[in-house]
């Protein structure tokens, strides 16, 4: 990718972002400018658009590319287990804690293709709780949500999950929660059928239900501080008292009107709801 | 020489030493916030601000998103993110793909950080053996920015800054020694 000098300006940036909520109702106005431009550029070369103009046509009027855009401008990069020691707590801490409930809601939000709902899945499993257990993914993105769906990822990255796996704590073997299909990896439907994945759009849509565990890992980095305190209160809304709230490694609730309901454990990025 | 607005120093290989050496000979009235881009194993993430924190006056500390730059402190991009600068002269952190097999990749923070500063931008290479750098000094340069690299016949790994040298109009070659007294002169 070469940007030497943006063939894009910001205001060019506003004017898509403006299209986009007018014509597709999606609502990308307050994420953080950089990231959202450095996105839009690196899909603007990587199509090799021809100008601006043409640019902002075909995605105001083919859908298909409406759709490759929303895509390719949201970042979807996840893994499974991804900073081991994080599902380490949920595997020691969080979850034993929430097993003492007869049942257990998580909502994870920001989903993406779904690495991070299988590995709680497994955790589930591996606990004894994934019976009574109901995991809602859900991303603003359709497409990434049916490859999510599929249970279906590159067999060449399981030698890093399966490491991940180990460091989270993990005492099975980590193949045996797939089969090897050619270039894929499918996860069993066991790990899968007690997780509802759905389209939810977190700067545009409301609670659903209540649950004891948020987790929302690297998404809140992509927005503005009013996005964020918007997003934090809607997952204010949305848990129960005594839930959890997990958040990415570079990310907080401290500068947020909701902070003082919540108690952090210690070197983690999980809040509980203490009020 | 320009006023300088910001100062963003990029190494990998063979660049730690070189901020080790550079460290304790900054003035801690420094005029401007300098970031430091190196890449490093995922994992040692607090390790490095208090290595480098120990041999400075200046406050070290690594970058957290939605902070703005204050000048006097040196940030350090945190390992696994992008670090991304706004035109309100914050920190932007980016999970996304890694660039040049790197993350944080040091175009990405001279990129977004020449559009911000322009010709009071000034970003400086430092020993490497891949080309994450080398684009992003293109940016600078193109937006009027400063572009320096460290020579070298006195880096420990040349590759880097020697394709910066090939592919961009360097305005400053500095050897090791001299990389402190730079700084200090940008004030």
């Amino acid at each position: 990718m070469n940007l030497e000098l943006p063939v894009i300006t910001d205001v060019q940036v506003e004017v898509l972002l403006a299209d986009l909520l007018e014509h597709y109702g999606y609502d990308f106005t307050g994420y953080s400018k950089a990231s959202i431009k450095r996105r839009i550029l690196r899909l603007y070369s990587l199509d090799k658009a021809l100008s601006f103009a043409e640019f902002r046509y075909r995605i105001n009027n083919d859908n298909f590319y409406f759709k490759r855009f929303v895509e390719q401008i949201t970042v979807n990069v996840t893994e499974m287990f991804r900073d081991p020691v994080f599902f380490r707590t949920l595997r020691d801490v969080v979850l034993p804690k929430l097993g003492t409930y007869p049942f257990i809601r998580i909502w994870l939000a920001g989903c993406s293709t779904g690495e991070e709902a299988y590995s709680i899945s497994i955790i589930l499993k591996e606990l004894n709780l994934l019976h009574k257990s109901l995991i809602y993914a859900t991303d603003l993105n359709p497409a990434v949500l049916e490859k999510a769906a599929s249970g279906m990822f590159a067999m060449n990255q399981m030698k890093q999950y399966s490491e991940n796996y180990i460091l989270s704590g993990g005492i099975e073997e980590f193949s045996g929660y797939y089969t090897a299909n050619y270039s894929l990896a499918k996860f069993s439907d066991e790990l899968k059928s007690k997780i509802i994945f759905s389209t939810h759009n977190l700067v545009s849509d409301h609670s659903f239900n209540e649950f004891q565990l948020i987790l929302c890992r690297n998404v809140l980095i992509y927005f503005d501080r009013d996005l964020q305190h918007k997003v934090l209160s809607l997952f204010d809304d949305s848990l129960e008292g005594l839930g959890y709230l997990a958040l990415g490694t570079k990310e907080t609730i401290d500068f947020s009107p909701i902070s003082p309901n919540y108690k952090r454990m210690p070197a983690e990025k999980i809040w509980r709801k203490v009020s | 020489m320009g006023k300088c607005d910001a100062l963003i120093i990029g190494g990998s290989a063979g660049s730690l030493d070189v901020l080790l050496k550079v460290l304790p000979l900054l003035d801690p009235a420094i005029s401007f916030p300098i970031v430091i881009v190196i890449h490093r194993k995922h994992g040692t993430d607090s390790l490095l601000p208090d290595l480098l924190s120990g041999r400075t006056k200046l406050i070290v500390k690594e970058v957290n998103e939605k902070e703005v730059l204050i000048p006097g402190t040196i940030y350090i991009a945190p390992s696994d993110y992008h670090t991304l600068i706004e035109q309100n002269h914050s920190f932007s952190l980016d999970y996304s793909e890694k660039v040049n097999y790197s993350r944080p990749a040091i175009d990405v923070t001279f990129q977004t950080a020449a559009e911000v500063y322009r010709e009071k931008l000034v970003c400086l290479l430092l020993s490497g053996s891949n080309t994450d750098g080398v684009n992003g000094l293109k940016s600078v340069k193109a937006w009027g920015g400063t572009a320096v690299i460290q020579d070298p016949a006195t880096a420990q790994v040349a590759y880097m800054p020697e394709q910066a040298a090939i592919q961009v109009k360097i305005d400053y070659t500095l050897r090791t020694e001299n990389i402190a007294e730079f700084i200090n002169l940008l004030s």
